[in-house]
């Protein structure tokens, strides 16, 4: 790849993603691209760019972004900032919120399975939220993934990564193309476009932000900007999940970890012991 | 050290799944088909059976059905690993004492995930 061709596209994408693409990465660009030079009609990477730089075409941008975005997720990824939901945040919320009224907002839902993980949660704790009043929004800034999600169904490989077998005879149906979520798992859900980097449509407040393996692939002032518009979306007593690899420290002053439980964030003047911190 | 038995009539199978479990730090042992398995879990039972179904002498589930009724032995955990991918075989085999079922094929993250759900990581 020429030069010129990676600084533009670089720069494109930083500024329609906020993805940070190092010169180490020029790999990547190519792996993730050429498939979709391929696609159009093109016999290589550099007429894609070509095409994408002349004609500005807004849909080929977003196939662009789309290609280079990560959408690895799995059912109850890395276990742990689950079982913190299921055992000290949605009790306290469950305790707590008077008006029976519970907003969750999965901020980059992938294929959905991060959404519909909180979904079969709460659904295996209904004799909690009998008369409540549950949104969760899921967005992504992938339109192709947010179809995926929408349709709910998962190969074979994807329903074997995190859920377990009893939820899988639980909430899913084999049919000859896939494994597909039911409907009442399916219903709880509501997904949507949206771009971490422009204003927030999504009014808050929400109870439970979950940002997870987000934030890592922004640059530092990206990162501050995002929570910063994240904490305006946010309860006073809400909590905010990052990933294993993700932190508030020297980025935001908007939020502190919970100490104890790995992953979770609350607002820094809340008391951090409601969910279970020490 | 956990203690895996694989329990597989495919030697390219078992060797795959053993390379796995070395990765996972788990004591390896491998048995050809179910009566292999049970005389194995007689002498020395493990903590977890990784288990096929179909296989000549004595199948998945008669195993398994036959491991659950031992009595006075500390039962592991057992965990399917076949090409059955329906869930009339996967309702069998729960019914029958199953802890988890891996369809194959499988990697390491899918037996890292099912293992992890039983408790064995």
């Amino acid at each position: 790849m020429k030069p010129e061709d990676f600084e533009f596209m670089r720069d494109l994408l930083k500024r329609k993603s906020g993805l940070v693409v190092n010169p180490d990465k020029v790999y990547l660009l190519e792996s993730r691209l050429t498939p979709l030079a391929r696609s159009h009609g093109l016999e290589s990477l550099d007429q894609l760019i070509d095409k994408v730089r002349t004609s500005r075409d807004a849909k080929l941008v977003d196939e662009v972004t789309d290609a280079m975005t990560t959408n690895e997720s799995f059912f109850f990824r890395d276990n742990t900032p689950f079982d913190i939901l299921k055992k000290h945040v949605l009790p306290f919320l469950n305790k707590n919120r008077d008006s029976k009224k519970l907003r969750i907002w999965c901020a980059a839902a992938s294929s959905g399975q991060e959404p519909y993980s909180i979904a079969m949660i709460l659904k295996e704790q209904s004799h909690l939220w009998n008369g409540w009043d549950i949104e969760i929004h899921a967005t992504d800034i992938s339109n192709k993934i947010i179809d995926k999600a929408r349709e709910a169904r998962y190969s074979q490989f994807e329903v074997q990564r995190g859920l377990p077998i009893q939820m899988m005879m639980k909430y899913f149906r084999q049919e000859s193309d896939g494994w597909f979520l039911n409907e009442d798992i399916k219903s709880m859900v509501k997904f949507e476009y949206m771009n971490l980097l422009e204003p927030f449509k999504n009014k808050g407040p929400f109870d439970i932000v979950f940002c997870r393996n987000v934030l890592i692939y922004f640059d530092q002032p990206t990162k501050t900007e995002v929570l910063g518009r994240v904490s305006n979306v946010i309860s006073n007593d809400g909590s905010l999940f990052l990933g294993a690899a993700e932190t508030v420290l020297g980025i935001s002053d908007h939020f502190k970890p919970v100490k104890g439980q790995r992953g979770i964030y609350v607002p820094s003047a809340m008391d951090a012991t409601a969910y279970g911190g020490v | 050290m956990r203690s895996c038995l694989v329990v597989d009539d495919s030697k390219v199978i078992r060797k795959v799944a053993r390379r796995i479990l070395d990765e996972l730090s788990f004591d390896t042992n491998e048995a050809v088909d179910g009566q292999d398995a049970l005389d194995q879990c007689k002498i020395n039972m493990p903590d977890v059976v990784l288990l096929d179904w179909n296989m000549p002498v004595m199948s998945g589930i008669d195993f398994l059905r036959a491991l659950r009724a031992l009595s006075g032995v500390n039962q592991p955990k057992v965990v399917f690993c076949t090409t059955e991918n329906d869930m009339a075989h996967i309702r069998t085999a729960m019914e029958a004492g199953a802890d988890e079922y891996i369809m194959k094929p499988f990697d390491r993250e899918i037996i890292e995930s099912k293992f992890s759900q039983v408790g064995l990581i």
